[in-house]
């Protein structure tokens, strides 16, 4: 049996260095590939090495699953990837706690040491599977992205909490009593869903990443109950991710994750946006008019917010940055941390317009560059360009990193609306001497700016 | 408890951290779904799981190998087909 850890060894070696080459575009390509070789490595040992497998029922889960992973894979739209992955989280979890339930079903004698690992796998793997599954419902807006909340909730969160230490601690005393087993399952099911319900749908970024981390955990625990290092190594590679992209996607939204958790945003906000003395006066200019400051200008920065891909306006974008480029233009894209719906989300949405990546920077490098920067377009972002955050301590985004798109000389804003961004607050930056609002939704908008920029 | 595989578990976490801290946020997504295609190693528990004379324990094995092979499958397909779409100039 010594010689099948190599080769999980070897397989762990392999995602290490899948992920490493995931740091530039040029490579990560190759890295996913070596990533997979890993992977069928894993299994090809696995399937090699141990006796009496039922081979037939592991083909027969094997090819329901490869179809179902790849029908998702090949249908899905890149604006849904969010929802995607936080189902395949979903499966993940629940595949290791399904493994360790397993384990615990069939094997005789169990140390306390492996009974309390098991508890924790089913626990973080059934609160991964109902938790990303209402995570996708909310994404995909079959529950309400609002937060749904009931008096006592944290109250409720906590006493589940305590029963599952509780009744876990009683399983491991006397595992022969199967109630008590079904209950830790059944607890941890309902904990997944009243955890993630209360979480409002600008927030669902940080949830993904969390459920991300918990696949992981949950992964590792198993890995622990059977002595597999595969398991283990890459179980900790999947921890950590989540981890530290949930930590990034917090401090994009400058709060903490007790406050994404437990806070509930995106409720009703006290009606601070009402007060008349504040009321916003903007310029509204027409494509024309705004064709002609294009004209003018040397260094564009565009700033696409989610509502340019909610417009799928994404191709639309690079034409008209392709023509201004034509023009002797620079052009420069600024994605703030949480532009999408997910880390990372609107540079595949980007991509997949055929934008080049060297021209998407994120908030650090593009911030020093509005100083110089002649008009910055601003697509369907509201909040993440809002100066609030900077000096308004009374603003719930206050503190929060946005791009400084009001350095620049000026701003060209498309909306459809007034209406306030996800925050629900209304944005001063609209009411600035060198901002200009274009009205319309942003596909038609920038396929007149196209028309006037050529007519030129 | 066997403390060599409490060490390799710390490791890999340090591992970990230190590699994805240098993805950059523009291949975020890929690095999600990847890690998820990676937590799809589950797989291995599932496959040992349905070792025969398992009773209950088989068909859990059974469903929890539909799910890793769709983490799996599914992971490693969409980053790929992410990945291909990021172009230079």
């Amino acid at each position: 049996m010594e010689y099948t850890n190599i080769f999980y060894v070897l397989a762990s070696v392999l995602f290490i260095l899948g992920i490493k080459k995931l740091s530039h575009p040029k490579t990560a390509r190759n890295g996913n590939m070596i990533a997979f070789i890993g992977m069928m490595i894993a299994i090809s040992v696995t399937l090699f090495s141990y006796g009496q497998l039922d081979y037939w029922q592991i083909a027969t889960g094997m090819i329901i699953g490869a179809i179902i992973g790849a029908t998702f894979a090949i249908r899905v739209e890149m604006t849904q990837m969010p929802q995607m992955v936080a189902i395949f989280n979903g499966f993940g979890g629940g595949a290791s706690a399904l493994v360790a339930a397993a384990e615990f079903l069939k094997t005789g004698e169990l140390s306390t040491f492996t009974l309390s690992i098991i508890i924790l796998s089913i626990f973080v793997g059934t609160l991964t599977f109902t938790g990303s599954f209402i995570a996708f419902g909310k994404l995909q807006g079959f529950i309400s992205g609002q937060p749904v909340v009931f008096p006592g909730q944290q109250v409720f969160n906590g006493l589940m909490a305590l029963a599952i230490i509780f009744i876990g601690h009683h399983v491991v005393q006397s595992p022969s009593d199967m109630n008590y087993f079904y209950a830790v399952a059944a607890i941890s099911a309902i904990m997944g869903i009243t955890l993630t319900i209360p979480i409002g749908g600008a927030d669902m970024p940080v949830v993904i990443s969390l459920l991300n981390s918990y696949s992981g955990v949950a992964a590792a625990a198993t890995g622990f109950v059977l002595m597999n290092n595969g398991l283990i190594i890459s179980g900790a590679l999947v921890g950590a991710s989540g981890l530290i992209l949930t930590n990034i996607m917090c401090k994009g939204m400058n709060r903490s994750l007790t406050n994404v958790i437990f806070g509930a945003v995106g409720l009703e906000q006290p009606a601070t946006g009402d007060d008349p003395a504040k009321q916003i006066i903007v310029k509204s200019y027409s494509t024309e008019e705004a064709a002609m400051i294009f004209d003018a200008a040397d260094k564009v920065i565009i700033v696409p917010g989610y509502g340019l891909a909610v417009a799928q306006a994404q191709h639309a974008v690079r034409e008209v940055a392709e023509l201004l480029e034509s023009m002797g233009k620079e052009v420069l894209y600024a994605i703030h941390p949480v532009a999408g719906r997910m880390p990372g989300h609107m540079n595949v949405l980007l991509a997949e317009a055929n934008i080049p990546y060297e021209q998407l920077k994120d908030l650090d490098e593009i911030n020093p560059e509005f100083e110089d920067c002649d008009v910055a377009l601003v697509l369907g972002a509201n909040d993440v360009v809002n100066p609030a955050a900077r000096h308004d301590t009374s603003s719930p985004i206050y503190g929060m990193p946005i791009l400084d798109v009001d350095k620049s000389r000026t701003v060209i804003i498309n909306k459809r609306t007034m209406n306030t961004g996800f925050a629900g607050i209304q944005n001063e930056l609209f009411g600035f001497d060198n901002s200009i609002m274009v009205f319309g939704d942003a596909k038609d908008m920038l396929q007149q700016l196209l028309k006037d920029l050529k007519d030129l | 408890m066997d403390i060599n595989i409490l060490t390799v578990f710390i490791l890999a976490i340090f591992v970990g951290i230190e590699i994805i801290s240098k993805v950059p946020p523009t291949l975020h997504t890929p690095l999600m779904s990847g890690s998820n295609a990676i937590s799809g190693i589950a797989i291995v528990g599932a496959i040992i799981a349905t070792k025969v004379g398992g009773g209950t324990g088989t068909w859990l094995g059974l469903i929890a190998v539909i799910f890793a092979t769709i983490n799996v499958v599914g992971g490693f397909m969409v980053t790929d087909r992410m990945l291909k779409m990021f172009k230079r100039k």
